[in-house]
């Protein structure tokens, strides 16, 4: 056999090998999207069917109409809305600053911002509470914002790419011309951060998203919970219905996992770059 | 002048983001810190000093000690799954990047760790289900016994270790194949003249000049290891969701002892313990990478 032909053989074994692997990953979720349509009677079967002999979109129906699941995305995404639009704006400005406004003054706000970096919410959560408390916001889309204003890791991607992408003399022309300085940051600088900043908005809303431990203590009643707690709070909440908790479950995972596809780009590139900074 | 002018330019547009940081970040940090030292019923107003009294508690207290001992395992083993899993995952998927299929394969590895933690964890827990779950299934199909998974307690760890590996999986193949993308290209024609095949070039070539990202990517994932807990939530409470059969983890065990036990400086200690081992994670790897000299 040729190398060319040989090649081609190894290739095409290493195709079907991904793609075994790829399918193997996805069937938990294919799983579970299956089980929604279920009827509960079906789901006690054993053995257990993979794919609904008798498909029924009554669970659907249930979840949408008797569960608050809609309230719970709604909370879910006016969070996440607003963790992203607060964690995009700190993190432009104060990555610019920090990137071009060399004073000792910055530089140590700077090395503040990133030695808190490493620790995680759960360490300090306990305390961030008990001040939400004080201010009254428990049970509020206001409480829950409060941890996720502002992102270490937000103002580090920024400032990298503010040094690697934003010249110095782009900046002392303008000021040449008169320009002030937040003229210069609207105008000239954010333009120029357009690519970043999307990718640290997907970043962003998919962390408030997908967050648990801080939600599940702040957001103590039914009507307040995010989509997340309210998900693992259902199995207690409701009788034992997986068909109607897999239902529950597809709804709420299958628009995220399509914003991902059409976004991935963009959530590629923020997570690639956590992983450069060596 | 003209520097004054930007000097304060740049304090006052800091300014915000700084004074939002201190109150959310630096402020609870520092708060953790003093309370690990007190004792804190929530109830009383005056909050006595003990010294360093609830970390030796902690370490005669059982719960605590299996909490920390479950999360360690879970984050060790997660990472000695993910670890390899990853990085020859990731060599096949760089080695077909031209195929017409690559994108699909990216994003397939990738999905599982965009999915949210609780509908991720809700299909694992009909799969390991005893009674109704296909993997029992499986396995009695084989001939072999069914086995308890989520209600041994020592199955329901692996059950928790299997669910953060396949999160996690797709984090790894990700930073991996940006580090493919960045090797050294001339090496590896260099070593196909000298007749190395791809495995060998693998072995020999690309694992030792990846660790720098072996050595990225294990320290990230034992320290979101160290933090598993919506997993355990969701995964090891019964299908009537009591409590009680929860996999204690380390954030379990600091909510409860908060919220339940009402001791918020005993809380604090733990948080302080969860604080030392994500330092001593992130300082063993600036020293190794410092070791090697860096890259």
């Amino acid at each position: 056999m040729s190398a060319k032909a040989r090649a081609r053989r190894t290739n095409f074994l290493l195709d079907v090998t991904l793609f075994v692997i790829c399918i193997l990953l996805l069937t938990p979720l294919i799983l579970l999207i299956a089980n929604g349509f279920k009827t509960p009677q079906e789901m006690l079967v054993w053995p257990p069917t993979l794919f609904p002999k008798d498909p029924t979109l009554e669970n659907f129906h249930k979840v949408f109409t008797e569960t608050p699941l809609l309230q719970w995305m709604l909370n879910s995404f006016l969070f996440a809305l607003l963790s992203t639009v607060a964690i995009v704006a700190t993190s432009a400005l104060a990555g610019y600053i920090v990137g071009k406004f060399p004073f000792r003054a910055i530089n140590i706000i700077f090395i503040l911002f990133l030695a808190t970096a490493i620790i995680p919410f759960e360490v300090y959560m306990i305390p961030l509470y008990f001040q939400v408390k004080a201010l009254g916001l428990l049970n509020s889309v206001g409480g829950l914002l409060v941890g996720y204003l502002v992102m270490s890791f937000g103002i580090f991607l920024i400032r990298q790419n503010v040094i690697a992408s934003i010249p110095d003399e782009l900046l002392e022309a303008a000021r040449i011309d008169g320009a002030g300085e937040l003229w210069i940051f609207w105008y000239v600088v954010l333009p120029l951060l357009r690519g970043p900043l999307a990718a640290l908005a997907v970043l962003a809303f998919f962390q408030a998203w997908t967050a648990f431990a801080w939600p599940i203590i702040v957001m103590t009643r039914k009507k307040s919970f995010t989509i997340e707690v309210g998900l693992a709070n259902f199995q207690s909440a409701y009788t034992v219905d997986l068909s109607l908790l897999s239902a529950a479950s597809a709804a709420v995972m299958v628009p995220s996992v399509l914003a991902f596809v059409l976004l991935r780009r963009n959530f590629v590139e923020g997570i690639a770059a956590s992983g450069m900074k060596e | 002048m003209l520097r004054r002018k930007q000097f304060w330019f740049a304090i006052m547009a800091i300014l915000p983001t700084f004074a939002i940081f201190g109150w959310v970040r630096l402020f609870p940090i520092i708060e953790t810190l003093r309370l690990s030292m007190h004792e804190w019923n929530l109830l009383s107003k005056n909050k006595p000093f003990v010294g360093f009294q609830n970390f030796i508690e902690l370490f005669s207290d059982n719960q605590f000690m299996d909490a920390l001992t479950n999360t360690a395992v879970i984050a060790f083993g997660a990472m000695a799954v993910t670890i390899p899993m990853s990085m020859v995952l990731a060599a096949i998927i760089y080695h077909r990047t031209r195929s017409r299929f690559s994108g699909f394969y990216e994003t397939a590895v990738f999905i599982p760790h965009v999915v949210s933690l609780v509908p991720a964890a809700m299909a694992w827990k009909w799969i390991f289900d005893a009674k109704l779950g296909p993997l029992n299934a499986i396995i009695m199909g084989l001939g072999g016994d069914a086995l308890p998974w989520l209600f041994d307690p020592v199955l329901s760890v692996i059950c928790i270790i299997f669910l953060v590996s396949w999160q996690t999986l797709g984090y790894g193949v990700l930073i991996y194949l940006v580090g493919f993308r960045n090797l050294p290209k001339s090496v590896f024609e260099a070593a196909q003249l000298d007749g190395a095949n791809g495995f060998q070039s693998f072995l020999y070539m690309s694992v030792p000049l990846l660790k720098p990202i072996t050595l990225y990517v294990s320290v990230v994932t034992l320290i979101s290891g160290f933090n598993v807990y919506a997993q355990a939530y969701v995964l090891a409470s019964d299908t009537q969701g009591a409590p009680g059969r929860q996999v204690r983890v380390l954030v379990l065990d600091m909510l409860e002892n908060s919220f339940q036990n009402f001791r918020v400086g005993y809380a604090a200690a733990e948080a302080v313990i969860l604080l030392s081992i994500v330092l001593l994670l992130t300082m063993i790897q600036f020293g190794l990478l410092r070791g090697k000299g860096g890259r």
